[in-house]
């Protein structure tokens, strides 16, 4: 019995929130894309993270290729080699990407890119157009690779056996692979892997021993730090942490801080008051080396105009970002970079 | 001589402590700042598309706090507000609804404590021992006692007609990272979780509302849910097919592989949790769970499974949510190699990583439940091995 809770949603509400692609084409609108639309939109929205050519960069995934991989040691699982249905590329693409800018593509844009990844998997010609209507008269080549879940036909009457207690090995246990050799395992700096729980006595006498309370050490006088010159206009430490918090949009491909390093994005330390493309080893995109040329230095005006759009201050540039409006937002985040270690 | 600390008189039994409200909703004592979530870098590109690991072996008993439960997000953790707050369900029903949090606190209460795991939990270590302690080799598990209102519930106001034999559920962050769940499971025992712990949802964890889907794979339970849609078929969503499938060794791969089956792991002693005091008394301790019922009983083995033992269940057991075992030996300082083996109500047993194996072959991701060996060593440091 309905207890009479909630409203009617309304059908474009529905339209808005339900985009949802099944693969029968349900929930597919009305659009189409060429190969050749979609190869420019992929390389101004998602060539940074996955390629030029769908082949992915750093550990960002690799969506073309990998045909007839799937049995080798390492299976290269891409849309062409392992996705099983298009729509499911079409409602991906749609919901959630570009990577930090999701629900921006257009349904045309949306069919270019799916068009464009058929073609950089060699499904499809480079004049091809996907559209609503031919979209389900795509097979995908590994259709048929999946199965449902059988473990309780294949593996639970296996594992229900009656567990041995006594006597349950010939020989002594031999070890044959210890995680100690691989070292990737995140340390301490203690040289423990981190989180190893502290202990409460000291270890070299044993737990029997009890430390007598020691005296500070004496601090010489040559061991005095000298006082920190003032910082020059050092950045409001509120708009700092107001920044530190936006700055998290851009961590998925910017690294700040002790030990940064390139990643999608070159890291930021010291960026603000330098030149443009300061970071020695990043292939920047070519237009940032034409600002550099032009003596552009990242001061306060020039890193809030390309925040504010970053295709607008640097046509060209490769960095896979919307852009951020508001002006205390872009003033917290140069505020924070500011305030970061050079 | 006489402990100091005993004879005399220390300042904290002396002087004041902190008043009330010097921490009107407080953190742990500054000497436990070593039990927090721990990511590993290598493992993701990007932290906003991560996960990181529950200090496992630093927690006892068998709730997991908010914390320091783990986290996975596809793009980030969002603020939503309770005012913000919309879920939408429609599709195959007879009326299509909005509902505000509001309208949620209003249907009926239930309460459930359940273990959260995802099904990468163990992932790296299915070519071999990879990482050392178990906050990374099986940190990916969080168990909450959740309250909310029944995802049946729901449903009901809205009308499911005969041919919804599927919902898709799906988030309001930027990834809505949807999954498809088939009714029946949707109709016996999904929760809208509204609170976790007897407290609301931590932003990391949905807040204000997600799905809990008992005994299923983490990736299900829908954080910041904000919309059902009723199918008659599955939505064969991103995240349930291009991921969450098991590969295996014929290069086809098993999809709707949602349960977890039963596992078990020593927490301690273990690599972040050296035996410090030497021979004697040692309590070893750790957890056990099973996505297919209730745990009714956990063996712990110290001789590489020659020898099991069976370890008490202490505590109250609940189906779909973590056990906690203990199992107190007298250590005669000698190596160990330390292994528990879960054994749950169907009678399903914690198979071995080599068992799995010879299965699944080791281009798997998910699901690895195999059997962990601990070499404890002599000096009580301990290693995350494989054994012949």
């Amino acid at each position: 019995q309905p207890l009479g809770l909630g409203r009617e949603a309304l059908p474009e509400e529905v339209e808005a929130w339900d985009v949802a692609v099944l693969p029968d084409g349900t929930g597919l609108r009305p659009g189409s894309g060429s190969v050749e639309d979609g190869d420019e939109i992929f390389y101004e929205q998602c060539a940074s993270c996955h390629g030029d050519f769908a082949e992915g960069r750093d550990s960002w995934p690799a969506l073309s290729g990998g045909m007839g991989t799937l049995t080798d040691p390492r299976p290269v699982k891409t849309i062409g080699s392992y996705w099983p249905h298009l729509s499911t590329v079409h409602d991906y693409i749609h919901r959630s990407m570009p990577f930090g800018g999701a629900q921006t593509l257009t349904q045309d844009e949306t069919y270019a890119i799916t068009a464009f990844l058929l073609y950089s998997n060699g499904m499809v010609e480079d004049d091809f157009v996907l559209t609503h209507e031919n979209f389900t008269e795509i097979v995908m080549p590994n259709a048929d690779g999946f199965y449902p879940d059988d473990r309780p036909e294949t593996e639970y009457p296996i594992f229900s056996a009656e567990p041995c207690m006594q006597d349950c090995r010939d020989t002594a246990p031999e070890v044959t692979r210890r995680a100690v050799d691989l070292g990737v395992t995140p340390m301490g700096e203690d040289g423990r892997p981190a989180g190893t729980i502290p202990a409460t006595f000291d270890v070299a006498q044993g737990p029997e021993a009890i430390e007598e309370p020691e005296d500070a050490p004496e601090v010489t006088a040559g061991e005095i730090a000298p006082e920190a010159e003032p910082e020059a206009a050092a950045p409001d430490p509120a708009l700092v942490a107001d920044g530190e918090r936006a700055f998290r949009k851009c961590a998925a491909c910017h690294q700040v801080g002790e030990g940064a390093r390139n990643g999608t994005g070159p890291h930021l330390n010291g960026v603000f008051g330098a030149e443009v493309a300061h970071v020695e080893g990043f292939r920047y995109s070519p237009v940032f080396q034409q600002l550099q040329d032009d003596g552009v230095v990242w001061d306060h005006d020039a890193l809030s105009a390309f925040l504010e759009s970053p295709r607008g201050f640097a046509q060209g540039t490769r960095m896979s970002f919307a852009g951020i409006r508001n002006a205390d937002e872009r003033d917290a985040i140069i505020a924070y970079l500011q305030s970061l270690e050079p | 001589g006489a402990d100091p600390l005993i004879t005399e008189v220390q300042p904290w039994a002396s002087g004041f402590g902190d008043p009330v409200d010097a921490t009107p909703y407080g953190m742990p004592i500054r000497f436990e700042e070593h039990v927090v979530r721990r990511n590993v870098e290598w493992l993701t590109e990007s932290p906003v598309s991560s996960i990181n690991f529950t200090p496992i072996h630093a927690l006892e008993g068998t709730i997991t706090p908010q914390g320091c439960a783990f986290e996975r997000h596809h793009s980030g953790a969002i603020e939503l507000s309770k005012a913000d707050y919309r879920l939408m369900v429609n599709g195959r029903v007879d009326r299509p609804l909005v509902f505000t949090f509001d309208d949620l606190m209003r249907f009926p209460r239930h309460v459930m404590t359940a273990f959260c795991e995802c099904a990468a939990n163990g992932g790296m270590e299915w070519g071999g021992a990879q990482l050392e302690g178990c906050q990374f080799t099986q940190g990916m598990i969080h168990n909450m006692e959740y309250t909310g209102v029944m995802l049946r519930d729901v449903l009901a106001e809205a009308g499911v007609q005969p041919e919804g034999t599927w919902v898709y559920v799906e988030g309001a962050d930027a990834s809505s990272n949807g999954r498809s769940i088939p009714m029946d499971k949707a109709m016996d025992d999904v929760l809208i979780a509204l609170f976790a712990n007897g407290e609301a949802l931590r932003m990391e964890h949905g807040y204000p509302a997600r799905l809990v889907v008992p005994g299923w794979e983490g990736n299900m339970w829908v954080k910041w849910l904000r919309r059902i849609g009723v199918h008659d078929q599955a939505v064969e969503s991103r995240e349930e097919t291009s991921k969450y499938t098991d590969m295996m060794p014929d290069g086809r791969a098993r999809k709707w592989t949602w349960v977890m089956d039963a596992k078990s792991v020593i927490t301690s002693p273990s690599p972040q949790v050296p035996i410090r005091h030497g021979a004697g008394p040692l309590v070893v301790t750790g957890l056990a769970w099973s996505g297919n019922g209730a745990i009714s009983r956990v063996d712990v083995s110290s001789d590489g499974g020659a020898t099991w033992h069976p370890a008490r269940l202490s505590g109250d057991v609940k189906p779909k949510a973590l056990t906690r075992f203990h199992y107190d030996m007298d250590w005669d300082g000698s190596e160990m190699f330390l292994m528990s083996r879960a054994i749950d109500d169907t009678g399903y047993v914690q198979p071995t990583k080599q068992a799995l194996r010879e299965i699944r072959g080791v281009n798997n991701v998910y699901h690895n439940n195999g059997i962990q060996v601990w070499w404890v060593r002599a000096d009580g440091e301990v290693e995350n091995v494989e054994i012949a």
